[in-house]
């Protein structure tokens, strides 16, 4: 793609990206002082401690994708792994 | 007696009459059977209202409940939405073995006794490995048999198991059970082989990508979920599936987030779902069971309007790898939207079906006292936003420009994806809609302020991680192993090293064997050949003289007499 980044959908601009990312954080921000106004009554009362869920998340994901980093080194073998040992059975 | 007409039989035609019509009539007959079908479904009144003789038994192929009409009726839909889908594009032969299949489904939803169960069960795994066939390439044959050979292993494990409970209990009726004895954990276990769950869930994610574009979509609705519906029937509270269900839910995720075909990241995605349904059917409460039907119920919707947007996707591109695909947002903007709405119901964002039936069933975790449970569900929750609620639009409609620009979806899967999309929507925003035919009465309320601040933290900040941790995601062209590897490599390289031993032993053996042939010829030769001259004959060949042979007469009855005396 030789054209200009402008000439490319609204969406992929670098300006717009800018812009998407600090919407992103200002979401962030507000579900989090959100937690000030509206108490989170959880079932356990670890839930209700200020941004619990928010960092559970966060971490959460990290975990995952850590866990499924360290894996993938396990269990990922070329597309054609399949094929190049047996028939096509 | 109209009105009694099994609804699977209304479908069953359908089925039929796909083949021999044609044109107009073929599109009419797969748009109005599932509507006849959904309308049938909601005549079947409670408790059995058709007994039949069956090679000696009683069964029962009608038995309405509220739980029971609930699944049919998400299953007629589907009928209808996928027939709608696929009716201008598939196989004439691909839309009969899907109307067949989704009639084996509403089968085994009225089903009243084991008998008749089993039998739309077996109906099902067959016409289910014909879609999966229809994907018409080398690949899709050779995961059609694998597919079929694991059905087929289910299916008899089931059989094992229900011949089992007639012989013991002397009863063929459908109701709940735990698996205490061999024959109960053999239905258990035939049933939790159709719901994908460890260590057989390889098939789901093997098969399914392998079939077409429109094949896919009937696949991802029918089997697991008649699975979730007979666990309910069959299995409700029975421990051993809230651990069963916890392993498929982070099972769904791992793979996922490790997958490149897009196609294939919603398949895992189908293990880790049903993961929270065989989880709340373990919890086993009132509420834990709502929360099961109806997270089923919005589950078909959302998970088949994501292989519907993917499946345009695969229709127009031929493509459905995450590193051949990417910025298809610029020209397929209607696949798009409902691909992501789809992407939002199934991480249960509030507004859409998956919030207002998945909490339903981390209350239930909650209310039984079940801390773990309840943690390890919010912590996929966020997982699930993760692997396909950002990952799957992102890769196949966003991140990088892939140069392609296909046309959106033909009318007609426009419109089926706009329905589900629209359904994911409306069950968000009234749950009331799909409580009100829950199982059990429902006191529940989805939106309470707190509830809704805890999960918007939870998954926005899911977002965030997958935006800041994308170098960690950066996808390759590859497969994950799965337990089938066990079979798919490792026996048959045993098999294949001991048939070189056997035969390697084999050749030894037939060289000996030669040998000892060679050997016995010369010995027979040197001592009965028959040669031209009197010297050349062998030693027994050769004319003896009368003398020498009454010689050794005498000996031998000698010898014989001596033996006979002794």
């Amino acid at each position: 793609m030789s054209q200009r980044p402008e000439d490319d959908a609204w969406l992929v601009r670098p300006t717009t990206i800018k812009l998407l990312w600090r919407i992103l954080w200002a979401v962030l921000a507000l579900t989090v002082a959100a937690h000030f106004v509206i108490p989170v009554k959880g079932y356990f009362s670890i839930e209700s401690w200020y941004g619990f869920g928010a960092a559970f998340g966060f971490f959460c994901c990290l975990l995952m994708v850590l866990v499924a980093k360290i894996l993938g080194f396990l269990l990922k073998r070329d597309e054609n792994y399949y094929r190049g040992d047996q028939d096509d059975v | 007696m109209f009105d009694l007409l099994p609804p699977a039989l209304i479908l069953l035609v359908g089925a039929l009459l796909v083949g021999p019509l044609r044109g107009h009539w073929r599109s009419a007959a797969v748009l109005i059977t599932p509507l006849i079908t959904l309308w049938a479904v909601w005549q079947v009144p409670d408790g059995v209202s058709l007994t039949l003789p069956f090679l000696g038994y009683q069964i029962e192929p009608l038995e309405g409940s509220a739980l029971r009409r609930l699944f049919a009726t998400i299953f007629s839909l589907m009928a209808f939405v996928g027939g709608l889908y696929a009716f201008r594009h598939a196989k004439w032969y691909e839309l009969a073995a899907g109307y067949a299949y989704a009639a084996g489904a509403i089968g085994v939803c009225f089903a009243g006794d084991l008998i008749t169960l089993f039998l739309f069960w077996e109906l099902m795994a067959l016409f289910s490995t014909v879609i999966v066939w229809c994907g018409g390439t080398p690949g899709a044959r050779a995961a059609g048999i694998r597919y079929a050979i694991m059905h087929l292993l289910g299916g008899v494990i089931l059989k094992v198991g229900i011949e089992g409970v007639y012989v013991h209990t002397g009863s063929l009726d459908i109701q709940p059970m735990l698996a205490t004895s061999f024959d109960t954990w053999m239905i258990l276990i035939g049933i939790l082989i159709n719901a994908a769950a460890p260590p057989l869930s390889a098939w789901l994610a093997d098969a399914y990508p392998e079939s077409s574009p429109t094949g896919s979509v009937f696949l991802s609705a029918f089997t697991t979920k008649t699975a979730v519906l007979a666990l309910i029937l069959l299995f409700p509270g029975e421990p051993v599936l809230i651990w069963v269900g916890i392993y498929m839910i982070m099972y769904g995720i791992i793979y996922a987030l490790l997958e490149n075909d897009a196609r294939r990241i919603l398949a895992y995605s189908i293990v880790n779902q049903v993961g929270f349904m065989v989880c709340a059917i373990g919890i086993g409460t009132e509420l834990a069971l709502n929360g099961a039907a109806a997270h089923a119920f919005a589950h078909i919707v959302y998970k088949a309007l994501l292989f519907m947007s993917a499946g345009v996707v695969v229709y127009r591109t031929g493509k459905s790898k995450c590193t051949d695909l990417g910025g298809l947002f610029r020209t397929m903007p209607l696949t798009t939207v409902c691909g992501i709405i789809g992407a939002l119901s199934i991480s249960s964002f509030p507004l859409t079906s998956g919030f207002t039936t998945k909490t339903m069933i981390s209350q239930a975790a909650a209310d039984g006292g079940l801390v773990t449970v309840y943690f390890l569900l919010a912590a996929a929750s966020a997982g699930v936003f993760l692997h396909a609620g950002i990952k799957f639009p992102w890769f196949v409609f966003f991140q990088k420009d892939s140069g392609l620009r296909p046309k959106d979806a033909p009318w007609n899967m426009g419109i089926a994806m706009v329905i589900f999309a629209a359904i994911c929507l409306i069950l968000g925003i009234f749950p009331e809609l799909l409580y009100q035919y829950l199982p059990y009465p429902v006191d529940y309320i989805p939106y309470k302020a707190g509830k809704v601040i805890f999960y918007l933290q939870l998954l926005l900040f899911s977002g965030l991680a997958f935006f800041l941790l994308l170098p960690l995601m950066k996808r390759t062209i590859t497969i994950s192993l799965d337990v089938d590897w066990l079979w798919r490599v490792l026996a048959f390289r045993i098999g294949k090293a001991l048939y070189t031993r056997l035969s390697a032993a084999g050749s030894k053996l037939e060289a000996v064997v030669q040998q000892n042939l060679v050997n016995l010829t010369t010995f027979t030769r040197r001592h009965l050949g028959v040669g031209i001259g009197e010297e050349s004959r062998g030693l027994f060949a050769r004319t003896w003289q009368i003398g020498t042979t009454t010689l050794w007469i005498a000996v031998l009855l000698t010898i014989y007499m001596l033996v006979y005396y002794l």
